[in-house]
């Protein structure tokens, strides 16, 4: 027990410090700046790893193979967007229709509480988005969830493919904005405090709050009495079900609350990217998730987040000079040259570093055990080595 | 007169043209041991999918405690397709699904042992507490449910206390030896406190000194939490034993039944059956 209560103090010290650390370097760097990149990467890595770890609950936990990803992230930015415009610039993001939408929620609880309320006002929008994705998935779930489970990933599919087409159709132009992006919503940049006279800006640090809030109740439902059942039904079905277990409500359970936090997902992308569109949710998007989980552990909360953060900042940053042919070591600048170090190359080596993960980690980087695992494992290695060395001088 | 748990009445299962159940009927009653043995593919280990609903039974009708759980008659492709017994003596059609027949108190282990082969020994038995627990997804994933989920804990341990399990608590189920996984399946089983226990063939790969172990238990159990057990075997010398009444299935048929000395008297049984286990045995 006490040995538990002081591993779960460190982890909490470990994340205030994570966060003051984001804070800070949220200030001091500029938007220009190289390192400018970081900021990015971290809020993208969140929001990828939130996302990854709503798929690990159901492919990992629950053993439900659910390809839907992107279209539930798709459904999750949109509804963000729509009810996060504010109404003045509603019309010049509407040119072709009328919106048919009239409220936003920072907007109107901006406007009674201040800064306070349109954060209040973002989160409202961030729980309808998620709201709205999980009713999606009940809807898929209420007929494909009582066949057998590999039915799943093609449903999902399809209905990822089907719902970008939905939302893209003219008809529904009001709402959606038909083929036109929405934009001018509540964003990354408008998550700023006055402080005295200086402003903080904290949008970076709020993203991660949220995805690391989201992350956590995760790993409470997982440690729960419903996250054994789940891990039950992905054991062994016909056991589970002897056991009393009612494998379709307890499958639906599962799915819409990764549905739920996919869409949250969503929403988060939308205000890190600042305009959503559907034709940006592809399934090459859903296949970029399915790699995460693999590459970080399928059954691993921890791993998730860790494959996410590599996928992000590997993809985004640490290898874009293959692409570029320009590298900057120490202050220098070299200039590669650009038969092979063009526009395409980062994702052949990216693809030969992840076959070699995949080679190496046959299941994956942290298997199906979690980040205090791997430290306690470390913890009594060096415990071990001590009493060897004593040994040897005695 | 004895307390109706389970009867079967004229169950007949038939997968494509092969009838594993024929016409079967029989009862169990509250707080007996009854056995039921025949030959390999005799159509023992169908007969419990049919009570537990796992499968639908083609022909005939199932209760629990005088309540349907199961009835059945050939219907579409099947109507012409039967072969086996009364037909068109049922017309109603009732259907369960395996949860909701362990909720209502049949509980079972497999004979192809089915633990959640990569939790722990102490996972496997807590999630057979769950069905019977009262918390909601909201109140078990923010620990509102403190208090239940501590008292499934304490009587998962006493579970496992009583199976000498105790020990192998944090162990993982698949990295026990054979005999304790048959333990630990009949803890799990237990814990979605059944009034009736169906146990497919306990003993299978027991030497006879477990054999002897597992008879005791079962009889100890019987009297602790007051169940009525039913038990398919092979080992005769445990079916003489522990069991009350004996039914004896041969081809999906019921050739005999009665106690176990009637039974093993009756030529029929000798024939189809225990000539066969001795032969196997010498
Ligand atoms: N799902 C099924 N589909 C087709 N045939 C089956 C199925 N289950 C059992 N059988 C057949 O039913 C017969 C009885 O099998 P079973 O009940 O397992 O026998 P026992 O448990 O008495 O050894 C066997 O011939 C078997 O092949
Ligand atoms: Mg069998």
């Amino acid at each position: 027990m006490n040995k538990n209560n002081s591993s779960k103090i460190t982890a909490a010290v470990l994340l205030i410090l994570l966060f003051g650390l984001v804070i800070f370097l949220e200030q001091v760097i500029r938007p220009t700046d190289e390192w400018a990149m970081l900021l990015s990467c971290l809020r993208m890595g969140s929001v990828y790893a939130l996302v990854a770890v709503s798929m690990n609950l159901l492919n990992g936990f629950t053993g439900l193979f659910s390809l839907g990803q992107a279209g539930f992230m798709l459904i999750g930015a949109y509804t963000y967007a729509i009810f996060s415009i504010p109404l003045d610039l509603k019309d010049s993001v509407y040119t072709f229709y009328d919106y048919s939408v009239k409220i936003s929620f920072p907007e109107v609880l901006g406007n009674v509480f201040g800064g306070f309320g349109m954060i209040t006002g973002v989160l409202v929008s961030i729980i309808l988005a998620g709201i709205i994705t999980a009713m999606a998935a009940f809807l898929i779930g209420l007929p494909v969830l009582r066949l057998r489970s590999d039915y799943l990933a093609i449903a999902t599919l399809g209905f990822a493919e089907i719902i970008r087409a939905v939302f893209l159709w003219g008809r529904l132009g009001p709402v959606t904005n038909g083929s036109n992006p929405l934009r001018r919503f509540t964003r990354t940049s408008d998550f700023t405090m006055d402080v005295g006279n200086t402003t903080l800006t904290l949008g970076t640090t709020t993203i991660m709050i949220i995805a690391a809030a989201c992350i956590f109740v995760i790993i409470l439902l997982v440690n729960s009495s419903y996250g054994r059942v789940f891990k039950a039904i992905r054991e062994d079905e016909i056991a589970a079900e002897a056991m009393g277990i009612n494998l379709y409500k307890h499958k639906q359970l599962s799915f819409c609350i990764s549905s739920f936090f996919t869409g949250v997902g969503g929403a988060l992308l939308a205000i890190f990217m600042g305009t959503v569109m559907a034709s940006n949710f592809m399934a090459a998007m859903t296949y970029e998730f399915l790699l995460i989980i693999v590459l970080g552990g399928i059954g691993s909360i921890s791993g998730s987040v860790v494959g996410a953060m590599l996928f992000v900042f590997a993809s985004q940053w640490w290898l874009r000079w293959l692409d570029s042919g320009i590298i900057t070591l120490f202050g220098t600048r070299y200039i590669l040259p650009n038969t092979i170090f063009r526009s395409g190359f980062r994702l052949v080596v990216f693809s030969v570093i992840i076959m070699c993960v995949v080679l190496f980690f046959r299941r994956g980087l942290m298997g199906d055990k979690e980040l205090p695992y791997y430290w306690n494992k470390l913890k009594s290695r060096i415990m071990a080595r001590k009493p060897k060395a004593g040994e040897s001088n005695g | 007169m004895a307390e109706n748990v389970l009867r079967l009445e004229d169950v007949t299962m038939q997968f494509g043209g092969v009838v594993a159940v024929n016409g079967f009927s029989m009862e169990v009653n509250k707080n007996e041991i009854v056995a039921l043995i025949g030959p390999n593919g005799a159509g023992k280990t169908t007969a419990f999918n049919c009570i537990t609903s796992v499968y639908e039974p083609t022909n005939g009708r199932i209760l629990l405690n005088n309540e349907v759980i199961a009835e059945n008659h050939p219907q579409g492709k099947m109507k012409d397709l039967y072969k086996g017994e009364n037909k068109g003596k049922y017309t109603k059609v009732v259907k369960f699904t395996p949860d909701r027949i362990t909720r209502r108190g049949i509980a079972r282990t497999f004979q192809n042992i089915r633990l959640f082969k990569a939790l722990t020994v102490f996972d496997n038995v807590m999630i057979a507490k769950h069905m019977r627990a009262k918390q909601n997804i909201f109140t078990a994933t923010f620990r509102l449910n403190a208090k239940e989920e501590k008292r499934m804990q304490e009587e998962t341990m006493v579970l496992l206390k009583e199976q000498n399990l105790d020990l192998y608590k944090d162990h993982i189920a698949s990295s026990l030896p054979y005999g304790l996984q048959r333990r630990l399946e009949i803890a799990r089983a237990l814990a979605t406190e059944p009034s009736l226990l169906l146990l497919d063939e306990p003993a299978a790969g027991m030497n006879p000194q477990e054999t002897q172990e597992l008879a005791d238990f079962i009889k100890q159990i019987r009297e602790q939490y007051r169940i009525t057990i039913l038990l398919i075997e092979h080992h005769m010398d445990l079916v003489m034993q522990i069991s009350e009444r004996v039914y004896v299935l041969d081809f999906g048929k019921l050739i005999s039944s009665g106690t176990p000395d009637e039974v093993q008297n009756d030529q029929k049984v000798i024939d189809a059956y225990l000539g066969v286990v001795e032969d196997a045995e010498d």
